[in-house]
């Protein structure tokens, strides 16, 4: 019986890990291939396609490529542009839904249901689906600036990111973490004495770690990916995230090398940094257990 | 100074009205505990005087305050809850000085007044520990511990205890009593358990379905209640009724009897009585005694559960209704053994014959 048992546990164990890396294999494989291919020259790349040299670093490997992108688009200054528009959408949609939130579930005012409601069905409305009407409003908007007023958002960062900082999603995943959050220690913090900022940032803020990484992470997948909104609002390279610079390298040649070694120059510090903060949002999860 | 006093207090959610206007008076420095039955209101009560809900109508006044509208921040009070409500990402140490921190205290100061409330609680050597690493015991005793650090003039309590096992709740008990002793503050404490209530507080408010049934000395309530319920709610093992018919009235005094009791004069100050009318008749089961003649109760034992100290015997009357009798000695009895008991008339209390008197609460 025990050998049994224990030869079941046994297999069970390989067959799970096959399986995983199955799917690691099929996730990982399109990033080595698009590392390898970055290294090789054109002719080379297309040949090694159908093989699985696709997938070895042979032949004529060299950095050519990525010397070659940045002499035919501002790489650096693609990548500045996303790094900071999403940076500071992140942050900002963070503090603003995570308050939002934060009053959805534990103030009480009039017409919280209703607005809680609506804001929630904008959660089905593609992004496309206003994409236009958004564009003219933009157009048109004032700003105040350090040099007067001026009309207009188009070729700026601003346009690309006050449009993102809120969102029912974002909200929609405060509010329900929060209403997961023990009632009496808010309670208990209100009859302390402390003020709605002080709960939110004394109490709510610490005990929701897990939600505030998964609401950057989504907010991040999303901004950093972004290209048509860039694109309908965006005109000088100056402005244009990195999505939006992939359209340098495909005009009327080609040149696949070079996409490569512009998609690795954009993909692997994002990985590097999302694999960091995977580790730290496990950390937090485990460190912030709120517990009865 | 802080006296507390609810003129008429209202609360309803939508259509349902949970609190239905209540009055007490509660004095500077006075134990208070409200008691009732699951769902009466009591917890929505206490969450009223500390401002966690809005009052509907009525007024509430702390100390010579009129505090309706104000936030809980600012009414002066402390609360203990039922789950402790301890915040888990802090220390014991800045759970307890939470309220300090909150409105600027120096560092100083803090460590003074929390090294003072851990004195008092005995926590010392738990100052730096995470809630996670508490027992429920030394949990509640943080939740004690911030809540005196500020000394506060009022104390509310949420069944602070009902998370306790028995042995840990009694210590508990006895520890809440001493603190305000201590302290000297005016406490309300909610509980179900009429054994803390009875033990703990100076004045007891029994509510039923929103609405105050009777207020009162420990005391005054047991030996006087005011109706079936309270009569019913207090004591353990609760008061017996019996339905008994009135053969006649002299003075305060009414003669009743029924099937199974011989017919005896008891005084009836509850209300009217008249001669014919149906009436409960109330006995505690630790009144009732085996009678040495022929008594004036008789039926036949049931069940018998010996405690030691005490024998709790359950009878089968002779018109077929129970009877609980507590008898304060050992005793055997067999079952179906027949048994005459006695009691004092002065001791037994009637009551009118209110309607659904008979499913009167079983506690
Ligand atoms: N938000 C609400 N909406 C409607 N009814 C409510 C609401 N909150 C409480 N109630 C009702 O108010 C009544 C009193 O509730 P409360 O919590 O004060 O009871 P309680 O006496 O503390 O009971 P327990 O001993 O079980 O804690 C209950 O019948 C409950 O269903
Ligand atoms: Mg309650």
């Amino acid at each position: 019986m025990a050998m049994i048992a224990a030869d079941n546990r046994g297999l069970r164990l390989v067959t799970r890990y096959a399986v995983l890396v199955l799917i690691a294999i099929i996730f990982v494989f399109p990033l080595v291939f698009m590392l390898m291919s970055s290294l090789k020259p054109d002719q080379q790349l297309l040949q090694d396609s159908g093989n699985l040299r696709a997938f070895l670093p042979v032949g004529d490997i060299s950095l050519q490529n990525y010397t070659d992108a940045f002499q035919r688009a501002p790489v650096a200054t693609f990548v500045f542009n996303s790094v900071l528009v999403t940076g500071i959408t992140v942050a900002l949609s963070l503090l603003l839904c995570s308050a939002a939130g934060f009053a959805f579930v534990f103030v009480r005012w009039k017409g919280r249901d209703t607005l809680l409601a609506l804001l929630l069905a904008t959660l089905i409305l593609p992004f496309e689906t206003i994409a236009i009407p958004l564009l003219m409003m933009v157009a048109h908007l004032p700003w105040v600036g350090f040099d007067g007023v001026s009309w207009g958002w188009l070729n700026s960062y601003r346009v690309q990111i006050i449009p993102f900082i809120a969102d029912g999603l974002t909200v929609f995943l405060f509010v329900q973490y929060f209403k997961d959050l023990p009632g009496e220690l808010i309670e208990a913090a209100r009859v302390e004495g402390a003020s709605w900022w002080q709960i939110y940032r004394r109490i709510v803020m610490p005990l929701s770690g897990p939600i505030f990484a998964t609401a950057a992470i989504l907010k991040f997948l999303v901004m950093y990916n972004q290209y048509l909104w860039p694109l309908m609002v965006t005109q000088e390279e100056g402005y244009r995230p990195v999505m939006v610079g992939l359209q340098y390298f495909f005009q009327l040649n080609v040149a696949w090398g070079e996409v490569m070694a512009y998609l690795s120059m954009i993909t692997v510090p994002v990985l590097a940094f999302y694999l960091y903060l995977q580790k730290a949002f496990i950390a937090s999860i485990a460190s912030t257990g709120v517990k009865g | 100074m802080a006296r507390i006093s609810l003129k008429n207090l209202k609360k309803s959610y939508g259509q349902t009205h949970v609190i239905k206007g209540v009055d007490i008076e509660i004095d500077d420095g006075e134990f208070c505990v409200f008691v009732g039955p699951s769902g009466c209101g009591k917890s929505t009560l206490l969450r009223m005087i500390a401002g966690l809900e809005d009052i509907s109508s009525g007024e509430l006044q702390i100390g010579e305050r009129v505090v309706n509208d104000l936030p809980p921040a600012q009414r002066g009070v402390a609360m203990v809850f039922q789950s402790y409500a301890i915040f888990p990402h802090m220390t014991v140490r800045e759970n307890v000085a939470f309220g300090l921190t909150i409105s600027g205290a120096s560092k100083a100061e803090k460590d003074a007044k929390v090294a003072e409330a851990a004195r008092i609680l005995q926590m010392e050597h738990l100052l730096d520990r995470r809630p996670s690493q508490l027992s429920g015991g030394q949990r509640q005793r943080v939740a004690i511990g911030r809540a005196i650090v500020r000394k506060p003039q009022v104390f509310l309590f949420d069944e602070p205890l009902s998370n306790l096992d028995a042995a840990l709740r009694m210590d508990m008990r006895m520890e809440i009593g001493k603190l305000h002793q201590q302290l000297g503050a005016t406490m309300i404490y909610v509980t179900h358990d009429q054994v803390e209530a009875m033990t703990l507080a100076d004045k007891i408010v029994v509510l039923k379905d929103g609405m105050v049934m009777q207020i009162g000395a420990p005391m005054d309530l047991y030996h006087d209640p005011a109706n079936l319920f309270v009569a019913g709610f207090l004591g353990a093992p609760s008061m017996n009724f019996l339905k008994v018919k009135v053969l006649g009235v002299n003075g305060g005094k009414v003669l009743v009897s029924n099937g199974a009791l011989d017919p005896v004069e008891v005084s009836g100050k509850r209300a009217l009585f008249k001669v014919g009318d149906e009436a409960i008749l109330g006995l505690r089961p630790q009144y009732l005694a085996v009678a040495q003649g022929a008594g004036r109760l008789h039926g036949a034992v049931a069940l018998t559960e010996r405690l030691g100290a005490e024998t709790v015997v359950e009878i089968a009357l002779k018109d077929g209704n129970p009877l609980i009798a507590a008898l304060s000695h050992d005793a055997v009895f067999g079952i179906g053994a027949q048994m005459n008991l006695d009691f004092d008339p002065d001791k037994a209390h009637l009551f009118p014959n209110e309607p659904g008197a008979g499913s009167v609460a079983k506690h």
